[in-house]
């Protein structure tokens, strides 16, 4: 069976360079359809700059990826987002200012349509519209948990409710893929374990995802397939398992060599 | 007034509060000229700032975009409005079609001034803006040669005042038994043009557009993220102000009859900007308020001044102007102190300025 049906995202020779930093170099990779495909290394080794160079942030000096047929080269932000990629952030951006159904209503604009003229004339589809709009938001809401909270403000959630609110938000933008940037970052493990449900849940549900991580416990759990970065260059792609085991991610998490010394003495 | 004009559900005090502010409406123009027949023109100026306000609240207030050049649209509406109905070219179109018109020359220059400011942001954007209404001002100034476009310095005289048919605004006539002077009849013209612009201004902030305009206000990065044409946002917000500040600058050329580049100085940016912030930037009643306050109360101040000194000491210490703009500037300074978020702040502002 060819795997180019199955492929969702596929990447070419991405290169990124900042003054004299590879942040990025020759980077490529695929994704399938419906797989939770974990992107993994140290502190620095490029994953959110590979993020923002997918998303259009910047964009890369070299290579380009194919998202579900299309190139995506030159796209802004916002048309990546209009393509079918939504992402999280690794530091939270939430509008901390609005309430948490604020926020996911949002999130809902770019697959919804009333102009200046519906606005001011509210005519039945526009009206039809908002009240979608604001239905959709609770449903997502109530789907990563945080109903409770719609009407609080994003500022006043607590940590893990964020985040879950940010993927809340996100999914309302109706994604092809799901790109999370550390959505465990700083949570406990009952905490994570809820995540891995609520991930678990989006891919049953038909949403590819691509997920930063350095929690390796969720990674394994999570994760059907895997690619390590270190210092911007792709140093090993395949199941978690597999991958967990490669000296040379082992080597790159610890930071030297490592001999695996398996003979005994001698 | 929000929930009434949407859901339908409102008290029955709410119906009693907007008929006694209805009813008080349509008596101020006769009590004032009781008072004085200079206060109806002051009426009217002060509803046009209301306008104004309203305008640069979109820019400022909902899309957070700090615009210091905001009576350059008010210029364009204004001599819009004074080349088409005036001996300056000799054309004399009635207002009902120049307004329109002005509101979309407005918009158009909404959209050139916005386009280069559009990855600007704080302070630089606030520097771009003042320099292009500066530019305005100065090419209105100027472009009396090769071609005299708009008579420059001297500005453009006798222009044409509203007029429907046989019904002409600046005419003083009797109708039912009272007093129309110019000034009255063009009070509930724009009475009735704030009202609309109000509910306009309401249904805006309450939408989709609102919303994405509330995004970029808060993170555009993440505004972007999530699918929205930021760029186009922004351009909308400047023209959809601009637009208001057309139409106002066409009733301004229409009730003076005389505009100059003079009446489009800086420092009126600054006061709608004033009136903006200190009525509580981004809630719509606040900005109103801002603007009715700023525009009254120095007015008032001049008319109190004088006598209130002669009493206290016998005779005059500070002239009234040099009051104004102390007293102005005490304002100013305490409402920055003492509540930063406006007289009545949004409740976006205030969420913000209160610590986490």
């Amino acid at each position: 069976m060819s795997s180019q049906h199955l492929a969702l995202l596929t990447a070419k020779g991405i290169s990124k360079r900042f003054g004299g930093v590879h942040a990025l170099a020759d980077v490529g990779f695929t994704i399938n359809h419906g797989e939770i495909y974990g992107l993994i290394g140290p502190n620095g080794a490029g994953k959110t700059s590979l993020f923002n160079v997918l998303t259009g942030i910047y964009s890369p000096d070299g290579g380009e990826f194919i998202f579900d047929g299309q190139p995506l080269n030159g796209l802004k932000p916002n048309e990546v987002a209009e393509r079918g990629i939504a992402r999280t952030f690794q530091n939270i951006r939430l509008f901390a200012n609005l309430s948490a159904l604020e926020n996911v209503m949002i999130g809902r604009h770019v697959r919804t349509h009333a102009t200046v003229i519906g606005a001011v004339f509210r005519g039945p589809r526009t009206m039809a519209e908002e009240k979608a709009i604001e239905q959709r938001a609770y449903e997502l809401l109530d789907y990563v948990g945080v109903q409770k909270r719609a009407n609080d403000l994003a500022k006043h959630l607590a940590y893990g409710d964020q985040r879950r609110l940010e993927i809340a938000r996100a999914l309302a933008t109706e994604p092809k893929l799901l790109a999370l940037d550390e959505p465990a970052a700083g949570m406990n493990a009952t905490e994570t374990a809820d995540l891995r449900r609520l991930l678990e849940r989006i891919r049953r549900d038909g949403t590819t995802i691509l997920l930063i991580e350095h929690d390796m416990k969720l990674v394994m759990n999570v994760c059907d397939r895997v690619m390590v970065l270190d210092y911007g260059k792709k140093i090993a792609e395949g199941a978690a398992a597999v991958v967990q085991k490669d000296e040379k991610v082992v080597a790159a998490y610890l930071g030297g060599e490592v001999t695996l010394n398996l003979k005994g003495t001698g | 007034m929000q929930q009434f004009l949407d859901r339908k559900k409102y008290p029955r005090g709410a119906w009693v509060g907007i008929a006694l502010i209805a009813i008080a409406l349509v008596v101020l123009p006769f009590a004032l000229t009781a008072v004085g027949t200079a206060w109806v023109r002051i009426t009217n100026l002060a509803i046009l700032f209301v306008l104004l306000s309203l305008g640069l609240n979109i820019v400022v207030g909902f899309a957070g975009l700090l615009d210091l050049g905001y009576i350059a649209f008010y210029a364009v509406g204004a001599y819009t409005y004074a080349l088409l109905a005036s001996p300056h070219f000799d054309l004399h179109l009635p207002f009902w079609i120049i307004l329109p018109i002005g509101a979309a020359v407005a918009c158009l220059f909404g959209v050139l001034l916005g386009a280069p400011t559009l990855k600007l942001r704080g302070d630089y954007l606030a520097i771009v803006t003042l320099g292009f209404g500066e530019i305005i001002r100065i090419f209105l100034n100027n472009l009396s040669q090769p071609v005299n476009l708009t008579n420059g310095p001297q500005g453009i005289t006798l222009i044409d005042p509203f007029r429907i048919g046989a019904f002409n605004f600046a005419k003083r006539e009797t109708i039912f038994g009272l007093d129309f002077t110019g000034p009255v009849k063009y009070y509930y013209f724009m009475v009735l043009l704030v009202i609309v612009i109000i509910v306009i201004n309401l249904r805006l902030q309450n939408s989709r557009i609102g919303r994405a305009w509330e995004a970029i206000r808060e993170d555009e990065i993440a505004a972007r993220a999530m699918g929205i044409n930021t760029r186009n946002m922004k351009l909308l917000a400047f023209a959809m102000g601009a637009s208001f500040g057309g139409i106002s600058g066409g009733i301004f050329s229409a009730t003076q009859g005389f505009i100059s580049p003079e009446s489009f100085v800086l420092v009126e940016s600054i006061m709608v900007l004033s009136m903006v912030v200190l009525g509580g930037m981004g809630n719509v009643y606040g900005v109103v308020l801002g603007a009715i306050l700023l525009s009254f109360v120095p007015e008032i101040l001049r008319y109190t001044v004088e006598p209130v000194q002669k009493a206290l000491f016998g005779r005059m210490l500070i002239e009234p102007e040099v009051i104004r703009m102390l007293l102005f500037g005490l304002a100013l300074v305490l409402m920055m102190l003492y509540r930063p978020a406006g007289i009545l702040p949004s409740a976006l502002r205030k969420r913000e300025l209160e610590a986490k």
